[in-house]
């Protein structure tokens, strides 16, 4: 079988780095395409929990969360500004964490809670942050919001966890949710209109009506 | 309609809707996921298939061979398109270059063929697999070292050059002289979405859902590109994940995905990959620019003088940079100069504010080393070149021109008295602290509108046009003003944009857009209110239409009640013309105020305060057009600090192609910013009494930002952007 060498040694190296989930015993279990050329595509099955819905796809191993997310839950609220992480538009929260979706594979996620800006709130019925976005025109082409407001909905959680960050002066205290505390958590999410301004007063209100 | 004389008073004027600081009708969605832009959408009946895009890797030359077989085989392959295999393509109007490279190459990442596949992995993959032999020319890569070559190119609607009496003379024996060169490198749009679409043929009838910022120039330039008649393409553009003017012209990949659906006989959905898009497509291209200016000891500039040399691709526009100091300050003797070399670096056109942009970026330092020179406040010097006519032509006035409000009332709210004049004086902590100043001037333009307006059953009112949403708060405005006009509340209109379905809109750039395309909406209106009025029986002049109701005299009717039998649909376009744009300068005026710190050691600057003071007519929504002014301070601020394109002068092309390389202002970099608007209605632009402003909040931040931190520390940059190796070596003690 041609390029059967190949296939050997990706298959060895893949169940190499697999072990070190092994315990959790829900690893995807990949599949070959039956031609076995080395250049096919290795499928695999994951189970992602999306917005609380589980979903179960069949995908080119080599597939982002976000594309995973976008092109077969279709799901496009997350965006593709950059695919390198360097923007942030694609942020998610995952079990709780906010992700660049784009610099993350979809089957490291099996198991996986992923919220969306989908699943924070719909037209007519806002998330805070949502709704503190409108109210403050945190926004101006769109492109990058949902990714605004899941990392800002997920920056609020960490300084509440007692995460630091860089800017955080006292590492044994627990971190303010102060201006200079948002903006260095926020600044791998790009806005490009330059609605910063705006998006500290939607985060800051939001942080003041939690606390 | 015609507009050719001043407005007078008109149901806007009301202002029971426009003028209200409003929520964007939009954000909503925007806020939730639910907007579509180009790359959104998804239709399960007809499942796009994916095309990637591969780039020339050469700056000029021919492709000799090119190997598509492996990639041909790979697994999903549908179709491969290049040059060869593309049929006849003619070039947009409006571009430079073609957008399907081959067998020529024109410049750097020039598309040279689209691989489409079932996934968009093995696109990817399979694009990796196609080999280009291609013979390179050499080209002409470098600003600096073409200059001289440069030519006389006239600028859009104005020549290359103008003098007005003896510059040389004056120049020469003013007692007071500034003689100085500036440069601004060249600067991309990286807009947050990349240039992106789906094309999908039915028969020969193309549709395409893309991110382009005018609908009706995009609909020509590819139906003239493919070849086929306009009337069978249709584009869908409803929300534009930005452009700043990097999506004014129709590119490759929208002709791409065009040809890409035509071979595989499926809908294909196209995106730029990131590094692609910096060489791929346009960029603010870098200027020399050269100021002179002579002054009496009192501060009377008596010669003013701006030279600017850019490069660009053969058919290619120089970049204005002298635009704006034609009409800024007085001074008897003038004159500007406009030069165009040849380089072979990928398209340069129009980033916001083309020509003012990088024009006040240098200008404004002029003003400021000017000041100094003379011993002068850099408000008052400022203040007293202020000229309410166009120097060049002293007949014509402007419209309205408060710079002089602009700057008094910025110095009072940022406490400008407490500037130290004499630089390097004010520490805090270990951060050197300056303030500095600059004037915001953009012009004016008002461009042909149209839209329809349907009143339906329900009494709800429904707008179409082709105008885009860029960001720019377009859903919002065009809502509100068809709601002052009908009498409604904003929730009972719908607005429904970015579509060549649609009437033809003047659509986003050059800030023409909020004050074009509202006015469009208010021709139909008009037309709507007749039909109305007509179809109640009352006389349409008397007719008062509010609280969803019809009054005249004595009767008042519901506004539905004009469609019992049945919907009244009216379209009308805004037509700007007479001799209003001859007998006036339209222009829009500001003042920017900035506070920095440089950090005594590293010279590392940041922003501390940011104050912009603008007069740019009505504003229409003051929610939405400070959004647009702070937006305009942060590139503004990127442009001083960080933001440049890096040239590779050996292989002809930028370097620093990605959002890691080309750095743009983050969160960190932005302090609170404040806006102030002048409350000024201005009749002779239009029925709205509007101007734009979209673009003005970028001009002159950069030189803002430059002054203060010459106030700062003393050091004198005239290269942009500030980066710190700039200052390092001349940093005062840290002592």
């Amino acid at each position: 079988m041609h390029g059967s060498e190949d296939l050997e040694l990706n298959r060895r190296h893949l169940m190499a780095g697999a072990s070190a989930c092994a315990v959790a015993t829900a690893c995807p279990s990949p599949s070959w395409a039956a031609t076995g050329n080395a250049s096919d595509p290795v499928t695999s099955k994951v189970s992602l929990t999306v917005n609380g819905t589980p979903h179960e796809i069949d995908i080119d191993t080599r597939t982002t969360l976000l594309d995973a997310v976008r092109e077969h839950l279709h799901l496009t609220g997350a965006k593709k500004g950059c695919d390198h992480g360097q923007c942030g538009a694609c942020t998610m929260i995952v079990d709780g964490r906010r992700i660049n979706s784009c610099l993350t594979l979809a089957v490291m996620h099996q198991g996986d809670a992923i919220t969306t800006i989908e699943g924070l709130g719909k037209p007519g019925n806002l998330h805070p942050m949502q709704a503190a976005f409108v109210k403050h025109d945190g926004y101006q082409c769109g492109f990058c919001t949902p990714g605004q407001i899941c990392s800002g909905v997920a920056v609020l959680d960490e300084i509440k966890a007692g995460i630091p960050s860089h800017v955080t002066a006292d590492l044994t205290a627990s971190a303010a949710i102060t201006a200079d505390e948002i903006r260095e958590r926020m600044s791998g999410n790009i806005c490009r209109c330059g609605a910063y301004s705006n998006i500290i007063d939607a985060m800051t209100e939001v942080a003041g009506r939690q606390a | 309609m015609k507009f050719d004389t001043p407005a007078g008073r008109n149901p806007i004027d009301q202002l029971k809707v426009v003028g209200k600081a409003t929520d964007r009708i939009d954000g909503p969605f925007k806020t939730t996921g639910t907007a579509n832009y180009a790359y959104d959408w998804h239709d399960p009946q007809s499942k796009a298939v994916y095309g990637f895009v591969v780039g020339a890797t050469i700056a000029k030359g021919r492709i000799e061979a090119m190997a598509l077989d492996e990639a041909r085989a790979a697994r999903g392959v549908l179709a491969i398109v290049t040059a060869e295999n593309a049929g006849p393509l003619d070039k947009g109007k409006l571009n430079a270059a073609k957008l399907l490279g081959g067998p020529e190459i024109e410049h750097y990442h020039q598309a040279v063929a689209l691989v489409v596949a079932e996934t968009f992995e093995q696109a990817r993959s399979a694009a990796a697999l196609i080999r280009v032999d291609y013979a390179e020319t050499k080209g002409a890569f470098d600003l600096a070292a073409v200059k001289d070559t440069g030519k006389p190119e006239k600028l859009a609607g104005a020549p290359s050059d103008t003098a007005i009496g003896d510059f040389t003379g004056a120049f020469a024996s003013a007692p007071v002289q500034l003689d100085a060169t500036y440069t601004t490198p060249d600067q991309a749009h990286a807009m947050m979405e990349p240039h992106a679409s789906i094309a999908s043929w039915d028969g020969d009838a193309l549709t395409v859902w893309t991110s382009n910022q005018m609908i009706a120039w995009g609909t020509r330039d590819l139906a003239l590109t493919l070849g086929i008649p306009k009337e069978k393409v249709r584009l869908v553009s409803p929300f534009v994940g930005g452009g700043f003017g990097g999506k004014l012209f129709l590119r490759a990949e929208a002709v791409l995905a065009a040809l890409g659906a035509r071979a595989a006989k499926r809908p294909v959905k196209v995106a730029l990959t990131r590094p692609l898009s910096f060489n791929n497509t346009v960029h603010r291209p870098a200027t020399i620019q050269r100021i002179r200016l002579g002054a009496t000891p009192d501060g009377t500039i008596t010669a003013i003088g701006h030279e600017s040399w850019s490069g660009n691709l053969p058919g290619g526009k120089p970049e204005a940079a002298v635009q704006q100091t034609r009409l800024l300050y007085a001074g008897a003797n003038r004159m500007t100069q406009t030069r165009l070399a040849m380089l072979d670096l990928p398209e340069g056109n129009s980033m916001r504010a083309p020509g003012e942009a990088p024009g006040l970026m240098v200008l404004e330092i002029a003003m400021d080393e000017m000041a100094e020179k003379l011993g002068l406040d850099p408000v008052e010097f400022r203040i007293r070149n202020d000229t309410q006519v166009d120097p060049e032509k002293p007949e014509r006035r402007f419209s309205q021109r408060s710079l002089i409000e602009c700057l008094r009332q910025g110095a009072a709210r940022f406490e400008w008295d407490k500037r130290i004049v004499k630089p390097g004086q004010v520490r805090d902590g270990r951060w050197l602290v300056g303030m500095g100043v600059a004037a915001a001037f953009r012009n004016n333009m008002n461009v042909k509108s149209g839209a329809r307006v349907r009143l339906d059953a329900q009494g709800v009112v429904t707008v179409e046009t082709d105008m885009t949403d860029i960001g720019t708060g377009s859903y919002t405005i065009i809502g509100q003003t068809a709601a002052e006009m009908m009498g409604l509340s904003l929730d009972r209109v719908v607005v429904r944009l970015g579509d060549s379905a649609y009437p033809v809109s003047s659509g986003s750039g050059g800030q023409f857009g909020a004050n074009s395309s509202t006015s469009g909406v208010y021709a139909a209106c008009v037309k709507l209110r007749e039909a109305v009025a007509l179809a109640l029986g009352f006389n349409s002049d008397d007719a008062v239409f509010e609280d969803g109701r019809v009054r005249s005299g004595n009767r008042s009717v519901p506004l539905a009640e004009a469609v019992k039998a049945g919907d009244i649909v009216a379209e009308d376009t805004i037509e700007f013309g007479g001799d209003l744009s001859k007998t006036y300068q339209q222009s829009t005026f500001g003042a920017h105020f900035v506070e920095v710190g440089v950090d005594v050691s590293t010279a590392e600057i940041r922003v501390r305060r940011m104050l912009a003071v603008c007069a740019a007519g009505r504003i229409l929504n003051p929610k939405s057009a400070r959004s647009q002014v702070i937006g305009g301070m942060t590139m503004g601020v990127g442009a001083a600090l960080m933001e440049e394109l890096a040239v590779d002068t050996r292989r002809g092309y930028f370097v620093n192609h990605d959002l890691a390389g080309y750095e743009v202002p983050v969160h960190a970099d932005i302090p609170h910013q404040e806006v102030i608007f002048l409350d000024e209605t201005d009749p002779i632009s239009s029925p709205m009494k509007a101007k734009g402003v979209g673009e003005l909040g970028i001009c002159g931040v950069s030189a803002a930002v430059a002054n203060a931190v010459y106030n700062a520390t003393g050091i004198r940059v005239r290269d942009y952007p500030l980066t710190l190796d700039k200052l390092l070596d001349r940093m005062p003690d840290a002592a």
